[in-house]
């Protein structure tokens, strides 16, 4: 017994026979895929939007967004859940691509809910959890029934579960006992009204394949990607960026490192990496060999329990 | 569970299953490589079988295991009182599950080597079975059917092996596993391999391979089985990374299904991803389900404008002429058109908890179409063990069953077994939105096709 390929009719060309130009390579088999999604939720939903934070994960979506619907502009906006506390090469970068590609960008800031008390800022100065409100009350103000995350199954033991299409009730939540089976590449995106779906086209992509095709497609990125000098200090095994934030304080000190970002987010719980990498195929060799997941290296939220991203999903976060 | 003696030259491998192996260097390199090819698989087995050990080692033993990864599943571990790394508890989830020692869904998995990058569905054993196979089998080009050495070919592996050919997966691997358990005995490998073989020619089932292993030990999932020197076969990992794979769907006639109209001032294009075949700028081709013929004018991608396009990619065409096409429709080549129905039989694996009965009226979600149905009658219930059609007048939850649908409009259909993406629909709650069944057009282990009856 072996691995057959008898089930061919005589009558097909044998593989290979047609040329390599067939052979499709997993980027493309990927990309295909999330443009396929885009396009399917464009063409489904009445008021779909795409949460940016200048991420590379959001950046690759919005390229993928940008080809499936070429030559006509993206027919969707962009939203940002703003910390208040983002990287400033982060905010330029955004809007330099809002600017440059026309695009319409939305921004629901948490810093605007602290500011007249709706939301109160943590003991531990963290604010990425803050971030589900604002987020949920854009949705529901703005009456978008389709959120396209940044989101893959790679990242974490709760997202591996998570389907393409992740239906949430009024209140954000996800259940992962109710979810909907997804089959082939068909899609069921209806909802009631008042509730939304969460799409993530990049569902199946890993950190390294959004690496080697943001190479492959020379996606540009923010700089704090690539290694630069950077002030930092120690906190809670990470090196943080040392800032009016609110970072360091007593018995931490500042020291300055040569280190890069492997993902951006807020500033009190992203944590930079020492890396000499600057550029990406040099990003891509050191993620090659790296031992430490992305998120277990930079994303101090995730460490507090096991179940903590799951615990946040349920509640409505990204 | 005790390791028989015959193993004991193994049994350290036990006590220390797991090292965090450090810098996985050795592949690193070749991991560059952005040209590769992607599987898709997926798992199946009965509780015990010791599958998401199997998974586990798989993903630990090709490096794909990451340092906090498993160092979360070692303190896990140790919490829960066990010596050494419980492998399945890299791939079990979600709280409940961990809690409940239990899988509740579907769960993909992702690694890379140097030759492929893989997405494994990991599909639970348990009483959801045949809802979570369907799902996890419906993309998967090739299935991993874990049986346990001591217990053989059951009943659950022949429902495993009935679903993976109903939903037309190509390849089939019966791991059979635990050799340890039985001293690695040939006898007890071989006996199991005529059972299976039996079984998987009586559904027409191709590419067939078993493979004996030792999830626990390791034996023959990445690395090459010390134990069992009679076997010269490839190691699971070796047979994923080298089966052919992705030569199908573009053999097959042309399907292009329209997504979506493209139109800015002076442009109007139609979106779609390939489900199967090629095209050429200039191909003639023909609208479904209208029938009307124009010509391709152009292919367009943001980089530019191609010469042929193949699936699976996601391309905009342009047309000659001026016709009316638009969302649902689909493209195909003259002489290769798809039936219209406007009623035809169908296979439906039961998804949801509700039952579904002759006169139900439901939506059909078929390509980019959705249109309104009706249950026209339930024809029988396929007995899963021996594929015998029983008489039937309802589907309840976890069923398979014959049933013909009518159509509020003419759909172009392939036959499930000609075309695996305009032979499968969905079956939706016109109310609630659930999705009940997932279809297959025709009878995909009989092997009847799709009549063109009832065409308009």
């Amino acid at each position: 017994m072996t691995a057959a390929t008898g089930g061919y009719a005589e009558t097909l060309p044998a593989p290979g026979e047609l040329g390599p130009a067939l052979h499709l390579p997993h980027l493309e088999v990927l990309e295909s895929e999330g443009i396929h999604i885009m396009r399917e939720v464009a063409a489904e939903f009445e008021r779909p939007v795409l949460l940016f934070s200048g991420g590379k994960d959001s950046v690759v979506m919005l390229h993928l967004a940008r080809k499936a619907f070429w030559p006509a502009p993206v027919p969707f906006p962009l939203m940002h859940v703003d910390t208040g506390h983002n990287f400033p090469e982060v905010m330029a970068y955004r809007d330099d691509v809002v600017e440059r590609f026309g695009l319409r960008l939305l921004v629901a800031s948490v810093q605007d809910y602290i500011d007249d008390g709706r939301l109160r800022e943590r003991a531990d100065g963290t604010r990425n959890p803050l971030q589900t409100v604002p987020l949920l009350d854009a949705i529901v103000d703005n009456k978008f029934d389709a959120v396209f995350g940044g989101g893959r199954r790679d990242e974490e033991k709760a997202r591996a579960k998570e389907r393409i299409f992740s239906l949430r009730d009024e209140f954000g939540q996800w259940d992962p006992r109710r979810q909907r089976p997804e089959l082939w590449n068909l899609y069921n995106g209806r909802h009631k009204p008042g509730e939304h779906v969460r799409v993530f086209p990049l569902s199946n992509w890993t950190e390294l394949d959004v690496w080697q095709y943001i190479e492959r497609e020379r996606i540009e990125l923010p700089a704090i990607y690539l290694s630069h000098e950077r002030d930092v200090f120690r906190r809670g095994g990470m090196w943080l960026t040392a800032g009016d934030w609110g970072g360091p304080k007593e018995g931490e000190s500042i020291e300055r490192k040569v280190v890069r970002y492997r993902t951006v987010g807020d500033m009190s719980c992203t944590g930079a990496v020492e890396s000499i990498a600057s550029d990406i195929a040099e990003v891509i060799a050191e993620i090659a060999i790296s031992t430490i997941t992305e998120r277990g290296a930079t994303r101090a939220d995730d460490k507090l329990s096991e179940a903590a991203m799951e615990d946040r999903k349920r509640e409505g976060y990204f | 569970m005790s390791v028989g003696d015959t193993s004991t030259m193994t049994a350290t491998a036990t006590e220390q299953p797991v090292q965090s192996s450090g810098a996985p260097a050795a592949g690193s390199v070749a991991r560059l490589d952005s040209n590769i090819e992607m599987l898709r698989f997926a798992t199946a087995g009965s509780v015990d079988d010791g599958k998401s050990t199997l998974v586990g080692r798989l993903l630990h033993d090709s490096k794909s295991v990451l340092t906090d990864t498993l160092e979360a599943v070692q303190r896990a571990s140790r919490d829960r009182g066990s010596d050494g790394v419980e492998l399945a508890l890299l791939t079990d989830g979600l709280r409940a599950e961990r809690e409940q020692g239990i899988t509740i869904d579907v769960a993909y998995r992702y690694f890379t080597t140097s030759r492929r990058k893989f997405v494994l569905a990991d599909t639970p054993g348990h009483v959801q079975y045949t809802r979570n196979m369907v799902t996890g089998a419906s993309t998967a080009e090739l299935v991993v059917i874990l049986v346990d050495a001591r217990k053989g070919v059951v009943e659950q592996t022949r429902r495993h092996l009935a679903v993976a050919a109903l939903l037309g997966v190509r390849h089939l691997v019966l791991a059979v596993n635990k050799m340890d358990l039985v001293g690695f005995d040939e006898s007890v490998f071989t006996a199991i391999a005529a059972d299976f073989a039996t079984a998987a020619d009586a559904l027409k089932v191709d590419g067939q391979v078993v493979i004996p292993v030792s999830a626990q030990l390791g034996d023959n999932v990445v690395e090459p089985s010390t134990s069992m020197p009679w076997y010269s076969g490839p190691t699971l990992l070796d047979h994923l990374e080298t089966v052919p794979v992705g030569y199908d769907a573009w053999l097959q006639p042309a399907r292009l299904p329209v997504q979506y109209v493209i139109r800015s001032a002076e442009y109007r294009g139609y979106a779609g991803q390939l489900a199967s075949g090629v095209i050429e700028r200039g191909d003639v081709v023909v609208v479904m389900p209208a029938g009307l013929t124009s010509t391709i004018v152009g292919i367009d991608t943001f980089e530019g404008e191609v010469e042929r396009a193949h699936a699976p990619q996601s391309v905009t065409v342009r047309l000659a002429d001026e016709i009316d096409v638009g969302r649902g429709d689909l493209i195909v080549h003259p002489r290769q058109e798809p039936p219209v129905v406007r009623e035809f039989d169908a296979t439906l694996c039961q998804l949801s908890d509700r039952t579904l009965r002759a006169g139900d009226r439901v939506l059909v979600k078929h390509t980019t179409r959705v249109v309104k149905a009706v249950v026209a009658s339930v024809n029988h219930r396929l007995d899963i063990e021996t594929l015998a059609h029983e008489p039937a007048d309802s589907l309840g939850l976890n069923e398979i069953g014959g049933v013909t649908l009518k159509i509020a409009a003419p759909l172009a259909v392939d036959d499930y077994t000609s075309d695996r993406l305009t032979g499968s629909f969905l079956v939706i709650d016109d109310h609630d939105g659930q999705t009940l069944a997932a279809g297959l057009v025709g009878d995909p282990i009989r092997g009847a096709t799709v009549s063109g009856g009832g065409a308009t």
